[in-house]
């Protein structure tokens, strides 16, 4: 087994509030080899994008990571000071946005924040970098890249301006991407080509992706493996296709439920009745257990741990009865 | 195809222009012409009693202000409105809109933005009461409201709160409650759950399909999302800037696209069923509508288009049980 591009381990992202701490993400784990695809979905406020925010370092005060840690290829990175972290995020770690008008300066042109980038974390030229960025916008599939390196981000349309965020966060080759909900503003036919888009550069440039979203269509056309977000938790992860078609967890399962399908007909979706809780509502026990129509009075007092369940890990007395709560 | 009943809403040739120009002086100083977006351009569709029309399409296709013009909430520029076998414009002139409002009724998109912050829920739900003169006095008002809010899955005592105290899902309800409250046969829903996660989206549908069952609704249901259409529809229709390119009964839509467009946003939906398949994008973009292509509208991005489809724009007919307005399919190209 190869070491991972980047390591998750019981990562803590608190907000202290005056009524309290709120706890957004509790003990979050996982890790993505280099080059792997790994989604992460859930409902809003599951912590998605906070996961994606605390691993480029760019958490919003007053949030702040209270446990665990973050490796990337080894290197901790949770811990480091603003500017070391800022030399990794862009050289190191790319970033996607869901809203690519507001990830790019309207008052500089395309050619200026792509020069910009790529004359900060690599030994170029200004010429040079010209010319690479001029290589990447051709790359991610802008027609006629020589002339509108030089235009302003309002004169690109929606599906344009996220493939410059995308030649952005590949300019400094970076070994992984976090692209969050890079899809979610985009119109059907233009999610189509960015999705493939891209899928084929992170896997010419090698780079690993973590890709946050709520589309689960999106999730399995895309990723290698998948992470299920409840209420701050991972409630489920693993391999693609056995968290979509054998589902552990209850609400993985009725997450899968309620997607109306393109295949099949029913008269009614699977419900999964009421909301997830809010931050300073967490249950006890498992944080799902109010919904999940599989309760057992178990669920109630422990909380699970992620656990083996067949081909994924799933967080639920269901699957691992005989284990005890640490 | 035909049925001898007459359709609850029959709309003919609608047509929505927007005035776009820059300000009379800067016309005269810029020598800019005037400039018009054809929002809506020529437009035809009926909807039986009881059944769901739904209407897809990509930002901008023009098919929200259908949904404005059916209701009422805009003037067409050309073609008509007919509800129930009575024109909406005539109606308009005769002062009997009163009467149509009642029994035609809109849900939004943001039902943050579509319910006042500073109202309680049982003076949103009960307002279509009491304007329409529905409740004659607080306890029936109350009565009514308690009985709307438990239809659609919510407490009797939630009337009592305001709505930043709901999640996004129950806000929805409250919205559906609140087009509900006249005993409308027809509702205009515009993108009802766009704004809503997945497995809230799953309870308002079912709660949508439920009502339809046990009152007999009409829907006209927009949506981008194809998978949600498919679930909902029993009729769909395909926009694409401004006019309907394919207009089919939802099996036939789903199982034999004829459009080159519609046929293009079935490939491009990603679906949880068909992991790992790769898909073929589509290229190009949907085109400025201030500027739109000669002929067809979709011809520049269209695999199938030739000199015919630049110069001629094809219209609607019916083929093989389905209406589609593409050269290429009519001629048996494709």
């Amino acid at each position: 087994m190869t070491q991972p591009l980047l390591e998750v381990k019981n990562l803590r992202v608190e907000f202290p509030t005056r009524r309290g701490t709120l706890l957004a993400l509790d003990d979050i784990s996982f890790d993505i080899a280099p080059g792997e695809i790994l989604g992460v979905v859930g409902e809003s406020g599951a912590g998605k994008s906070l996961t994606g925010a605390a691993i480029i370092g760019l958490l919003e005060p007053p949030g702040r990571i209270a446990g665990g840690e973050i490796r990337l290829a080894g290197q901790r990175i949770d811990n480091l000071p603003y500017e070391q972290m800022r030399a990794i995020r862009g050289r190191k770690i790319g970033a996607i946005f869901q809203d690519p008008l507001t990830s790019l300066n309207p008052l500089y042109t395309i050619g200026r924040q792509l020069t910009e980038t790529i004359l900060t974390h690599l030994p170029m030229s200004p010429s040079q970098a010209r010319r690479r960025a001029i290589e990447l916008l051709q790359e991610t599939g802008i027609p006629a890249a020589a002339q509108r390196i030089d235009q302003y981000p309002h004169q690109f349309s929606g599906g344009m301006r996220q493939r410059v965020v995308i030649a952005l966060a590949l300019a400094a080759d970076p070994q992984l991407i976090v692209a969050d909900e890079p899809t979610t503003a985009l119109d059907v036919s233009i999610q189509a080509q960015i999705i493939s888009l891209l899928k084929r550069l992170c896997k010419d440039h090698g780079a690993a992706v973590m890709l946050v979203t709520h589309d689960m269509g999106v999730i399995a056309e895309t990723c290698d493996r998948v992470a299920v977000l409840y209420a701050g938790r991972v409630a489920e992860i693993g391999p693609v296709g056995d968290v979509i078609h054998r589902p552990s967890h209850p609400y993985t399962h009725g997450l899968m439920g309620s997607i109306p399908a393109m295949d099949e007909d029913r008269e009614r979706l699977l419900q999964i009745d009421g909301a997830m809780p809010r931050l300073n509502a967490i249950p006890q026990g498992c944080a799902y257990n109010p919904r999940c129509p599989q309760v057992m009075p178990r669920c109630r007092e422990a909380r699970p741990e992620l656990l083996d369940a067949g081909a994924t890990r799933a967080a639920c007395w269901l699957v691992n009865p005989n284990r005890v709560a640490a | 195809m035909t049925t001898l009943v007459a359709p609850l809403v029959q709309v003919r040739d609608l047509a929505k222009t927007f005035d776009v120009s820059a300000p009379w002086l800067n016309r005269v100083i810029e020598r800019t012409p005037r400039q018009f977006v054809h929002a809506v351009d020529g437009v035809s569709f009926s909807i039986e009693r009881g059944k769901t029309l739904a209407l897809v399409g990509e930002s901008g296709c023009g098919k929200s202000t259908v949904a404005r013009l059916l209701v009422g909430l805009l003037q067409p520029t050309r073609g008509d409105v007919q509800f129930d076998g009575q024109a909406t414009d005539a109606a308009r002139h005769a002062g009997q809109l009163r009467q149509l409002r009642r029994r035609m009724q809109m849900i939004f998109q943001d039902p943050y933005a579509s319910l006042n912050p500073r109202w309680k829920v049982l003076d949103i739900v009960g307002e279509p009461l009491r304007e329409h003169g529905l409740a004659p006095t607080a306890e029936v008002l109350r009565a009514k409201v308690s009985d709307l809010l438990l239809q659609v899955g919510l407490a009797a005592a939630d009337g009592e709160k305001f709505p930043h105290q709901f999640s996004g899902g129950q806000r929805q309800r409250i919205s559906i409650a609140r087009a509900l409250a006249t005993q409308p046969e027809f509702l205009v829903c515009d993108e009802p759950t766009s704004a809503l996660d997945v497995s809230v989206q799953a309870q308002v549908l079912n709660i949508m399909k439920d009502l339809q069952r046990s009152r007999g609704l009409t829907y006209l249901f927009i949506s981008h999302n194809l998978a949600v259409v498919r679930h909902v529809a029993d009729q769909v229709g395909v926009m694409y800037l401004g006019r309907l390119v394919e207009l089919a009964d939802k099996a036939e839509l789903f199982g034999h696209p004829r459009h080159p467009y519609t046929r293009m946003l079935l490939d491009a939906i990603p679906d949880i069923h068909m992991s790992g398949r790769a898909r073929t994008p589509v290229q190009g973009e949907v085109p400025n509508p201030l500027n739109p292509p000669t002929g067809c509208a979709f011809h520049p991005r269209c695999p199938h288009a030739n000199a015919r489809c630049s110069a001629e724009r094809p219209v609607l007919t019916m083929f093989q049980g389905v209406q589609v307005a593409c050269h290429a399919v009519q001629e048996g190209r494709l």
